[in-house]
């Protein structure tokens, strides 16, 4: 028999008052973000991580050590033109993404041509977190806790051919649940590419999920590449194609704006856009007193990825 | 000078208080964490939002004194101008200190690599010399050139609102900027409209 010290603080706590102690907690954490203070106390309480959980081990020597970005800051700020140009318009808009049943095709200059149930991808390779810093071309960044598993699994699988020098990842277009795409902008739908030996990196990623969930549709559900030493639109996002070709493609940014993005759009301080200065970054979640940090080369992967790069003239192949 | 009635002392120090809004708004969303993920970008936007809104709500003032033969409300253009000017000053202060780091290096340079900082520049460079001469003593020292100097602040909109446009094309998106150059069109239509009409009958009667 259960003893009078047995009833949990659950039992006891009405749900509205624990609520209201949890949105004053939230603040109090936000306002002393308002005095500058660092945001890690508003990380914690606003916004816990939401959805259908994804297990997977931590990859310390694929992990930096930067505190990560909360969730929230995460999943309410981004770049996702399909559902608008706003930074909150995925968060807002990205619902509707249908989401089931999901496949992938790969093909193109591959011995085994695959269409794959985002069930089989999952089971491909072990799952991992892995902390990477996310660098956008709009001169923010952030730190994320991303789970996947290096694209070169799943590049393997389908046997590439002598003439897979190139990868082209194409995003899923749903016009009626995108009302970015009525807009133009962008020829859709989004496709982006890398380099073989690129995209076979082992830092790579084939993304499923964040902070131990499956990605939100905003943050490119149900998978997509992280590429973390390049400027964020080089990761594509909710992926149903991905082909090998021997020819260098043409990405959606290289056709928009043939001046302003080239196919490498590796982080680079030194080479500007034509419109702004790389030199820095804002690192999103820090205080408002906080300096701008500066941006490093290979937005600091320098080590494991400049050998890619070797005898190449950067500023030319931007 | 005559103290003003306590009607127009009233009315003025609510107009005081009601363009102080955006502030209250910025303090409130800071202390609630609603300045989005990125609070310096939004801050940075928002201030140059309302110096745009009050700006646009100065260039009111001559209209709706024809419009409503209402002689008063020439006397709260010069409080909405110099709040236009306040929350201009707010977008360069937000925009150096945020978007440049505070260095000055960094800013010059931000002049010459944007085409629609340059701009925005120009446009502030044109308030500055209406906020300086806003005193009632400047009005008296400068005489008809008062006037004649404070034609500037056409410049100043039309540049401002064609920042707004080079700022937003990078994303295509100009459904704001549309809005508030079809308001400017109408507010300075309207004047070039009626400086047609006057000059039309000027021309009549001299006949």
């Amino acid at each position: 028999m259960r003893g009078r010290n047995d009833i949990r603080p659950s039992e006891i706590t009405p749900e509205a008052v624990w609520q209201s102690r949890r949105q004053w907690l939230r603040q109090a954490a936000a306002g002393s973000l308002a005095l500058g203070l660092p945001w890690g106390a508003r990380a914690e309480e606003a916004g816990d991580p939401q959805g259908p959980a994804l297990a997977g081990t931590r990859n310390p020597e694929f992990s930096v050590e930067d505190p990560p970005n909360s969730w929230r800051d995460i999943t309410t700020y981004n770049n996702f033109y399909e559902f608008g140009t706003g930074k909150a318009d995925p968060s807002e808009n990205a619902d509707g993404m249908r989401l089931e049943p999901w496949q992938v095709r790969i093909d193109g200059a591959v011995r085994r041509p695959l269409t794959l149930d985002l069930d089989d991808l999952l089971r491909l390779a072990p799952i991992e977190e892995r902390v990477y810093r996310l660098r956008c071309v709009e001169a923010w960044s952030m730190v994320v806790p991303w789970m996947g598993y290096s694209l070169s699994h799943l590049l393997k699988r389908v046997e590439p051919t002598g003439d897979a020098r190139y990868v082209v990842f194409t995003t899923d277009l749903q016009p009626e649940a995108m009302p970015g795409v009525r807009a133009g902008i962008l020829d859709w739908p989004y496709t982006e590419g890398l380099r073989m030996d690129e995209a076979m990196h082992p830092l790579a990623l084939l993304t499923f999920g964040v902070y131990g969930r499956r990605l939100p549709p905003q943050n490119g559900a149900p998978l997509r590449v992280v590429v973390p030493w390049k400027y964020g639109f080089k990761s594509a996002k909710s992926l149903v194609h991905i082909r090998l070709q021997a020819e260098e493609p043409v990405s959606s940014w290289m056709r928009a704006a043939p001046r302003e993005y080239g196919f490498y759009a590796n982080v680079n301080p030194a080479v500007p856009h034509p419109r702004w200065s790389q030199a820095t970054e804002r690192r999103i979640g820090t205080s408002l007193f906080a300096p701008l940090v500066p941006t490093q080369p290979f937005n600091g992967y320098g080590e494991q990825v400049a050998g890619l790069y070797q005898g190449m003239d950067l500023r030319r192949n931007f | 000078m005559a103290r003003a009635a306590w009607p127009l002392r009233l009315s003025k120090g609510l107009v005081f208080v009601a363009c102080l809004y955006p502030v209250g708004r910025w303090l409130w969303l800071g202390t609630h964490g609603e300045l989005s993920a990125n609070p310096p970008e939004f801050l940075i936007r928002s201030s140059g939002i309302w110096a745009l809104v009050a700006l646009w709500l100065t260039l009111c003032a001559t209209p709706l004194r024809r419009l409503l033969d209402w002689p008063g409300a020439i006397r709260y253009r010069r409080m909405l101008g110099l709040y236009a000017f306040f929350y201009t000053v707010l977008h360069v202060l937000a925009w150096g200190w945020w978007d440049r780091g505070g260095n000055w290096g960094a800013m010059w340079r931000d002049v010459w690599q944007r085409d629609f900082i340059l701009i925005g520049t120009l446009a502030v460079l044109c308030l500055v010399p209406l906020a300086a001469t806003s005193t009632q003593g400047w009005v008296r020292r400068l005489g008809r050139n008062w006037r004649r100097l404070h034609t500037l602040v056409y410049p100043a909109a039309v540049l401002s609102v064609l920042h707004f446009y080079l700022m937003r094309a990078g994303k295509n998106d100009f459904a704001e900027p549309h809005a508030y150059a079809l308001a400017l069109a109408a507010l300075l239509g309207l004047r070039l409209w009626w400086r047609a009409r006057s000059a039309r009958r000027d021309g009549q009667s001299a006949r």
